[in-house]
Parts: C-alpha cells; structure tokens; sequence
C-alpha cells in the first residue's frame, strides 16, 4: 500500500464486506501506512452474546448494498470537515456473524489525539443512527430484529451543536 | 417509471422487496410514493403504518417525507437502522 499524502486532503477508506477481519491486522496495516500522523484512535464493535437479557446465537446484518458505501463515506467526509483529521476508514460487515466477532472498526489518524479521538466517536455516532444496516438476532426462542435505541438517537444528536 | 425498496421488518411484513411503478403526477414527494404504497395491499398498510417508524431514502440518501420525486429515482422505505 503507498504511503498517503495526507497535506492534500483527508484519506477515506471505506470498506463493506462479508469476510471477517482481524482488528489487529487492521490497526497494524494503518499505522504502518500513517506518516505524519501522531495520533491513530480506534473503535472495534463486537457482536454481542447477550441482549435483552437472552443469550443470542446467531446475528443476520442486512444492508442496503447500493447505498450503504457512500452513507459510510458521507459520515467519514463530514468527521473530516469537523475535526483536523489525515484519515478516517471504516470497516463494516454483512451477511451471518457470530457472537463476540468484530462487526464494525473506525480508525481515525490525526496531528493529535484530541481531533482522533472525537472523530472517531463521531463517526460511530452516526453510523449508528445513518447507515443501512439491520440486525436480526437468533435467540434461543426465534429471532427478532433488533430494535433502534433512543440512547443512540441522542448520542448522535449531541454533536449537532458542537464545532 | 419509480422503484421502491423495501429493507428489513419493512420488508418481510410487506413480503417483496422491489416493486416498480408507472410515474404519474400523484408521486410529487417522498410521502405521497408512502401513501400509495400503504395503498397496495393489506400487508403494505400494516407493514407502512403511520404509527411505524418509517424511515426513508431517496436515489440511495436518508431523506426527509417532504423530498420531491421525480421519474427514474429510487425510493426505499425502512425501520431505523441498527448497524454498528
């Protein structure tokens, strides 16, 4: 992978996939590859075991596949007009997961932690509440679709009113 | 001509996740393409309900009810997102 020149405008890699990834892997490839960069902050989300009290077995994530990139690069391009961030990359999953394995990774690279750090909780923010995925748990009674929470909701709507 | 999609519990309530239809005048926004879906059968209504929360996309962008629709664009209907 060729170094990034992050002097002329923020590196976005997005990435959609039904393949498992190694966050490690991930972490190591973006330090490798971030010079200039001071700071790498990064979020791993893992698939849960337990929700609502039931132990869940199976987790099906549907997508909207003609829109869920550019929904994902949308937030990363807005991340980088707020923050002074070099890149940001995403990685998410579809398709059948198992519980405990990582479904989505935000790596944001930045001159200081502070910007890394927010831009990345950004990002995860309004995945949250933006990009077009469903998940349908299988539990030991059936499955069911997981219901959107309002403490999501309210986590993406605090930043609307900070720089 | 329009196409609608529909995503998730949308789409299983709804049983199809396509459908197209002829455009016409009466397909002026976001919300009226709703309306004449709930209008398509008895599973449309209870899948599109006006007490559900329906969110929307319009040519594959979140969009408002109130966007207007034009011939050629893609429309999706479905429950607030859960990824991440």
């Amino acid at each position: 992978m060729p170094a990034q020149d992050f002097s002329l405008s923020p590196f976005i890699e997005i990435r959609v996939q039904a393949e498992a990834f190694k966050p490690g892997e991930e972490l190591d490839r973006w330090c490798a590859r971030s010079d200039g960069a001071g700071a790498i902050a990064s979020f791993v989300g893992l698939v849960r075991d337990l929700n609502l009290g039931d132990q869940v077995s199976a987790l099906h994530l549907e997508h909207y596949p003609g829109m869920t990139h550019q929904a994902l690069n949308l937030i990363a391009a807005q991340a980088s007009a707020k923050w002074s961030i070099s890149a940001v990359g995403v990685i998410h999953r579809f398709g059948d997961l198992l519980p405990t394995e990582p479904i989505v990774m935000v790596m944001t690279s930045s001159a200081h932690r502070g910007d890394a750090f927010s831009a990345c909780e950004f990002v995860m923010d309004y995945l949250k509440t933006q990009a077009p995925f469903w998940k349908r748990e299988k539990t030991s009674s059936g499955t069911r679709w997981v219901e959107a929470r309002e403490s999501d909701m309210q986590a993406a709507a605090r930043w609307e009113d900070k720089g | 001509m329009i196409t609608v999609r529909y995503f998730a519990s949308i789409r299983e309530a709804v049983g199809k996740e396509l459908e197209y239809f002829n455009y016409g005048e009466e397909f002026q926004t976001v919300s009226a393409v709703l309306d004449f879906c709930r209008a398509q059968s008895e599973q449309h209504g209870e899948a599109l309900a006006i007490t559900k929360a329906v969110r929307a996309a319009l040519n594959q962008t979140l969009t408002s009810l109130e966007a207007q629709v034009a011939d050629g664009d893609e429309i999706a209907f479905f429950p607030p997102v859960t990824g991440g």
